[in-house]
């Protein structure tokens, strides 16, 4: 315990004078991580009730998650979206963060801005916004409906990791491909994408993610046949506490930590 | 030489801007798709904010939030509950920012994941969790009797508190990498300087540090507090329906009255006090530092 009373700092507080602010710090962390944790034990429990710590282990609500249609529907279109949201969100994301790199046009500013506006303005009125538009249009509960909402919350997001990147890039590269004899779209393809790939890949997993965790927007114009993974565990959560959703929730906490740790390495890889 | 340069000095104008034009239009496709999916809609909520039940025009909408108490609650409802957050976000994310600051990188860096965590979780996921974990059968009230803190099961959730928890969960995140990344980047010898001028540690704290780090205390707590005031989804749950905040307003205003018009002028209020709250805050700091967050 001879730790307590050596000095924290240059100042020479000492750590034994700020030992309170250390037993802070650990609670406020520990109330950061425990609703991620306790999440995992919970759903291999046996009870319908929800202790902790489970008195008995099973698999129930994992076997009632996979028998169950209204979920695997679910699951399946979650999917379906956020794969396509993905890849119209990636394509169309990094063909604007690159034309605006390189076009060089007075209004650039303004026209990323626009791009952004997607972040800024409140969800629910985006939702509500969508809904009253896929009304006149039939395309409530559809699966195109769903995928041209989430691009475009997704496109943002991929313009910024895109365009940071580009902004590291050295656009001198496809000069010299150029002048040898590369056509732009050539060099975009043999010099440029392969040298910002990662930050690419790194979007694109935020597009997918965007999609998947997307619960507003998908409240409102999903549903029927199409209705998302997220729309089904709101509703759910609504009504009753049913722990299937814990099963649902430790896969759901796995796959996105996966996603996330994958494009963290990828985004730091084009760092250096 | 000039009269066979000036053409063709022309025409390489004339191609370079046709280039410019060709690589400005692969914008094209995203800003089709934000224009349509997003200006349009917003842009026609906008107008039926202002048209009454008759179609004609009128800022009846916009009256109604003033003399209607139940518009004024959702409003100051969702005041409070953004203030009370963000508050609460300071005084536990400035504390823990400043102890993650004075730790060696490796450790910091690993408590980081701790406080990256929330940011990885679905949102619904950690919804759940509070509804399991404060329940009145649940975990903390059950530990709590069990280890005497108090005696009869409290009301955790399903109303403000339950709210509040929820809300100061998500958001702390926002606060801390901020502030973590302004107070990483003090000089320590400002500290060496103040304590070597006879400061006490507490003193050189509160006249070097603390000012020192308040550009990104401030970045925090406004990202902190505009992201709050468009919360639906914890209210809804956690409050158990009790909690009103503009945006629970917003989706029964839809889903039980279809009123377009209250519904639309709610969000147009809505989206006008962010887009307001937005501009000061640029003024006061960078607004890079309030999008991207810290990257220290």
């Amino acid at each position: 315990m001879e730790w307590l009373g050596r000095a924290a700092t240059d100042t020479q507080i000492t750590h034994g004078r700020r030992l309170w602010l250390y037993v802070l710090a650990g609670l406020i962390l520990l109330f950061l991580i425990l609703p991620t944790v306790i999440v995992i034990p919970m759903s291999f429990s046996e009870s319908q009730y929800l202790e902790f710590p489970p008195q008995e282990w099973s698999l129930r609500w994992y076997r009632n998650y996979f028998n169950s249609t209204a979920w695997m529907q679910a699951t399946a279109t979650s999917f379906k979206a956020g794969i396509l949201t993905m890849i119209v969100a990636t394509i169309l994301g990094t063909m604007a963060a690159y034309g605006l790199h390189t076009a060089r046009i007075r209004f650039s500013g303004l026209i990323f801005g626009i791009l952004l506006t997607p972040i800024i303005v409140p969800v629910i009125l985006v939702g509500i916004g969508v809904f009253y538009v896929y009304v006149k249009i039939k395309l409530v509960n559809s699966m195109i409906g769903i995928v041209l909402a989430h691009s475009m919350l997704a496109i943002p997001i991929v313009m910024m990791v895109v365009s940071s990147a580009l902004k590291s890039f050295d656009m001198n590269q496809e000069l010299v491909a150029r002048s040898l004899g590369a056509s732009r779209v050539r060099a975009f393809f043999i010099v440029t994408l392969p040298q910002i790939r990662f930050s690419v890949v790194s979007g694109a997993i935020l597009a997918f993610l965007t999609s998947f965790d997307e619960v507003i927007v998908s409240l409102f114009v999903s549903g029927g046949q199409n209705s998302t993974l997220t729309r089904n565990m709101f509703n759910a959560l609504r009504d009753q506490i049913d722990p299937t959703i814990a099963a649902i929730s430790t896969l759901v906490v796995i796959l996105t930590s996966l996603l996330l740790a994958i494009s963290q390495i990828f985004g730091k890889k084009t760092d250096q | 030489m000039s009269h066979v340069a000036g053409p063709n000095a022309y025409n390489l104008r004339r191609d370079a801007l046709i280039e410019r034009l060709a690589l400005f239009s692969l914008t094209g496709p995203a800003l089709l798709l934000v224009a349509t999916v997003m200006l349009v809609p917003v842009g026609w909520l906008f107008w039926l904010s202002f048209l009454n039940d008759a179609g004609g025009l009128s800022p009846e909408h916009y009256l109604r939030m003033l003399s209607q108490p139940s518009y004024e609650r959702a409003f100051r409802a969702t005041f409070e509950i953004s203030f009370t957050t963000t508050a609460i976000c300071i005084l536990l994310g400035y504390p823990l920012a400043y102890v993650l600051s004075q730790l060696p990188r490796r450790a910091a860096n690993i408590c980081m994941i701790a406080v990256m965590l929330p940011f990885w979780t679905s949102l619904l996921v950690r919804t759940y969790a509070w509804l399991v974990l404060l329940q009145r059968q649940g975990i903390i009230n059950t530990w709590g009797i069990k280890l005497g803190l108090w005696d009869a099961p409290l009301a955790l959730v399903h109303n403000l508190n339950g709210t509040l928890i929820g809300m100061v969960h998500i958001m702390l995140p926002f606060l801390v990498l901020p502030v973590y990344a302004s107070m990483r980047a003090i000089d320590p010898d400002y500290l060496k300087a103040a304590a070597n001028l006879g400061a006490s540690p507490t003193r050189a704290f509160w006249l070097v540090f603390l000012p020192l780090s308040l550009p990104g205390l401030l970045a925090g707590a406004l990202i902190v507090f505009i992201l709050c005031l468009g919360f639906y989804v914890t209210p809804a749950v956690l409050g158990g329906g009790k909690i009103t905040m503009v945006a629970n307003r917003i989706a029964t205003d839809i889903e039980l009255f279809f009123n377009w018009g209250a519904a639309s002028s709610l969000g147009v209020v809505l989206f006008i006090l962010t887009v307001m709250i937005l501009y000061v805050a640029s003024r006061l700091v960078r607004l890079e530092r309030l999008l991207g967050g810290g990257d220290a």
